[in-house]
């Protein structure tokens, strides 16, 4: 656009293009509008994306339930028998559900025990550490940008290659026990011992994914009026107090999606925790995820039946968690229309 | 309702997993233990040389890729149009019958007919295709770090508790992190199993519930690992099926012992070079049997092959008789044709641990145990070996005693064949 703010020749053209174009469909716009009403331009409007979910979303949850009704090992469906809830059953069929030995799919009740403690564990730790990296990266502290490249540069990377990476660092003769022998420490077993591999698991989960929660909570931080820190300065406001009765209740709502984003794809770990222990040592590493994967795809005799009424189960808690971020984001709402 | 759900099934899963070829092409899916590949891929391109009008393409791919993503490629009919393969007999039913293709199927038979079994559906007598090598799984030592702790080898009948003790002693002396390591792979296993008198095979050809031989093997096993003598990194740092070798803990001297098996002689001539002296030691003794498992990697034509015709030329080229024995000396792999074996081979190596450990591994041949001869050709082998590789896991890990081990193993066999009728 001229600096004068008159538009030059080629572009009164170009908007008398499109203005033509605008008539052509105002058309046959105005007279859906007339036929269906105001709700039903609405469907129109979204109908292209509920095309893209139903394809990509609901037809392959269909298809997955009705394996989950279904045995043998063949894929097509044509080639699998009928067999109602037996899949159910057979990960229901349990003596006692606090002890996953006692189950017949043992397996999928440590893969389920073990998720719940990685989720408990991980989401809390990832939520501290990526509140206090925002509130680090907040202030004005000397390159700021690049600090901020830094925490952010995990969440580019590759699942596989994060795996991979921290496997070189914490296998016993990587670079970690590498260190400690420098310094005369004790090499440790990091991933063939219990509690070592679970822990460096959360520890490189928080690791890949902390960067993209601390960006999140720095725009809500950022958000946070200025005069209302000016104020509590001003009042003498300890700093402690500041943080708990001004940062923190005007951060909530980017705390709770946070939440719950780092709650369902804490559900969904899978990729750099496989490439890291293989869901070792024993079992101790076995996700949900891997569970699904493995019995489904990867053992002998694979069972996509049994799979996929574990797949089911799992999308069940992630159902709930969704309604449950949705219930806390309509109270936030609610609370600051207030 | 149902058949719909199916195509889009099916059309999902040919999407996400094709790799068949287009018609005039022939593709195959290949996997390297060592330095196989290079040689593969010189001898196809002498058959392009002679065969211009067909397109062979050599996708080389892990051997976990064989193991779990060509199932299911298989099973959702989108798998390549030749693969080679280990676990031969429980896909078997995706194999194709070269036999009216091929130029003369009486060479195979004569030349690769006692191994047909292991690759063909039970009852059936088709021609899927041909073994590259043949395997004998046993052991290997570092004897240089044998020699630095003045420890002598144990002789030839040694038992498997002689060798490891032995081996204990070196790794102590030598300050090395493990006695022993074995490749965390049913498989392997076996072979000491079926020398302590294992038999997994019950009267009725279906599986028998582990016979207190191979407890015994198994629960000795989880005790050198508690112990601290076998290398924890290859079966406790896994769970489930998954397969891991113990390769590269030999390779870098970690380990002193290491009971892998013929297909390795290659590979170590390869990397480990002039570090230290190496030598194959054949297959300890158990109190039954002094036996290793016999296997072997197979080429096979899929059923699902556009090109039926072209898929047998090439597959008639690599099984002859020159260029099986070209494959068999450039690799150094045991070869299976018998034209080959009657001719003689010249191994196109200098390195005298490779061709002593070539020596060892075809006099082990006559050690072998009928009931390890008869593994490769039941199809039951792989359910067999997948629950013991998943539950002794977990033993060695503390999740569970032997004893437990040894009922989840039955029941998980068990579960497998209702789930497979």
């Amino acid at each position: 656009m001229k600096a004068n703010g008159l538009l030059s020749a080629s572009q009164s053209a170009l908007m008398a293009v499109v203005g033509r174009l605008m008539g052509i469909i105002d058309v046959p716009l105005r007279y859906l509008q007339r036929k269906t009403g105001q709700t039903g331009m609405a469907a129109f409007f979204l109908a292209p994306n509920m095309a893209i979910f139903t394809v990509f979303v609901l037809v392959p949850f269909v298809i997955n339930f009705v394996y989950s009704l279904t045995g043998g090992s063949a894929i097509f469906l044509s080639e699998r028998s009928f067999v109602g809830a037996e899949q159910y059953s057979e990960i229901f069929a349990c003596g006692n559900y606090l002890d996953p030995n006692s189950c017949k799919q043992d397996v999928f009740w440590i893969a389920a025990g073990n998720t719940a403690a990685f989720v408990v564990l991980q989401v809390s730790l990832m939520i501290v550490a990526a509140l206090i990296t925002a509130l680090i990266l907040n202030r004005e502290i000397i390159g700021r940008g690049f600090w901020r490249a830094v925490f952010f540069f995990p969440v580019l990377l590759s699942p596989v290659v994060t795996g991979l990476i921290w496997r070189w660092i914490f296998q016993r003769q990587g670079v970690l026990n590498g260190v400690m022998q420098g310094l005369g420490l004790e090499p440790h077993d990091w991933l063939t011992e219990r509690n070592s591999a679970f822990f460096a698991s959360i520890g490189v989960s928080i690791w890949a994914h902390v960067g993209f929660y601390t960006l999140i909570l720095l725009a809500g931080l950022q958000a946070i009026p200025k005069d209302l820190y000016e104020a509590a300065q001003m009042d003498g406001t300890s700093r402690q107090r500041v943080f708990w009765r001004i940062t923190l209740p005007l951060l909530m709502p980017n705390l709770i999606v946070v939440l719950v984003l780092a709650l369902i794809k804490a559900v969904q770990i899978f990729d750099e925790a496989f490439v890291l222990t293989h869901g070792g040592p024993g079992t101790s590493t076995m996700y949900l995820v891997q569970y699904i994967y493995e019995t489904g795809f990867a053992s002998e005799l694979r069972n996509p039946g049994l799979a996929a009424a574990a797949s089911i189960l799992m999308g069940a808690v992630l159902v709930v968690l969704t309604l449950v971020q949705m219930a806390a984001s309509r109270r936030n709402e609610k609370k600051g229309a207030r | 309702m149902m058949k719909s759900i199916s195509i889009l099934a099916a059309a999902g899963i040919a999407l996400l997993s094709s790799t068949a070829a287009f018609a005039g092409d022939v593709r195959i899916m290949w996997y390297s233990d060592g330095v196989e590949g290079q040689v593969f891929k010189d001898l196809i391109a002498k058959f392009q040389k002679d065969n211009p009008d067909i397109k062979v393409t050599v996708d080389e791919v892990a051997y976990s890729t064989i193991k779990e993503q060509l199932p299911v490629q298989l099973a959702a009919g989108n798998g390549p149009d030749i693969a080679r393969v280990t676990n031969l007999k429980s896909l078997a039913q995706y194999w194709l019958d070269l036999t009216p293709y091929l130029k003369d199927a009486e060479f195979w038979k004569k030349n690769y007919g006692d191994q047909l079994d292991w690759m063909r559906p039970d009852g059936s007598n088709i021609i899927p295709g041909f073994m590259t090598q043949i395997t004998l799984t046993g052991g290997f030592v570092n004897k240089t770090l044998f020699d630095q702790a003045g420890v002598a080898l144990p002789g030839e009948k040694a038992t498997w508790e002689d060798w490891v003790n032995a081996s204990a002693k070196v790794a102590k002396s030598q300050q090395v992190p493990y006695a022993f390591a074995i490749d965390r792979s049913g498989h392997r296993i076996t072979g000491p199993a079926i020398s302590y008198g294992a038999n997994y095979i019950g009267k009725d050809g279906m599986p028998a519930p582990l016979d207190d031989a191979a407890k015994k093997y198994l629960t000795q096993l989880i005790k050198w690992n508690a112990d601290g003598v076998s290398d924890k990194d290859v079966w406790v740092s896994a769970s489930g099926t998954t397969y891991k070798p113990a390769a590269d803990d030999f390779i870098n001297a970690q380990v002193v012992m290491y009971y892998a098996g013929s297909w390795q002689i290659p590979n170590f001539m390869t990397k480990i070079g002039t570090n230290f002296d190496w030598v194959a030691i054949g297959s300890p003794c158990g109190p039954a049997a002094c036996t290793g498992m016999p296997g072997g990697a197979g080429l096979v034509a899929m059923k699902d092959t556009k090109n039926p015709k072209d898929v047998a030329k090439v597959m008639d080229f690599l099984a002859s008789t020159p260029i099986a024995k070209e494959f068999a000396e450039r690799t150094l792999f045991l070869p299976s044709n018998k034209e080959v074996v009657a001719g003689g081979l010249d191994f196109k190596t200098d390195n005298k641990f490779a061709k002593e450990a070539l020596n060892t591994f075809v006099k082990a041949t006559t050690t072998t145990a009928p009931e390890a001869l008869k593994l490769p050709g039941w199809k039951w082998s792989d359910t067999v070996y997948g629950a013991l590789v998943s539950r002794v896991g977990q033993a060695m890990a503390g999740e569970m005693t032997a004893d437990e081990a040894f009922k989840r193993i039955d029941s998980d066999i068990a579960e497998k064949v209702k789930a497979a009728k």
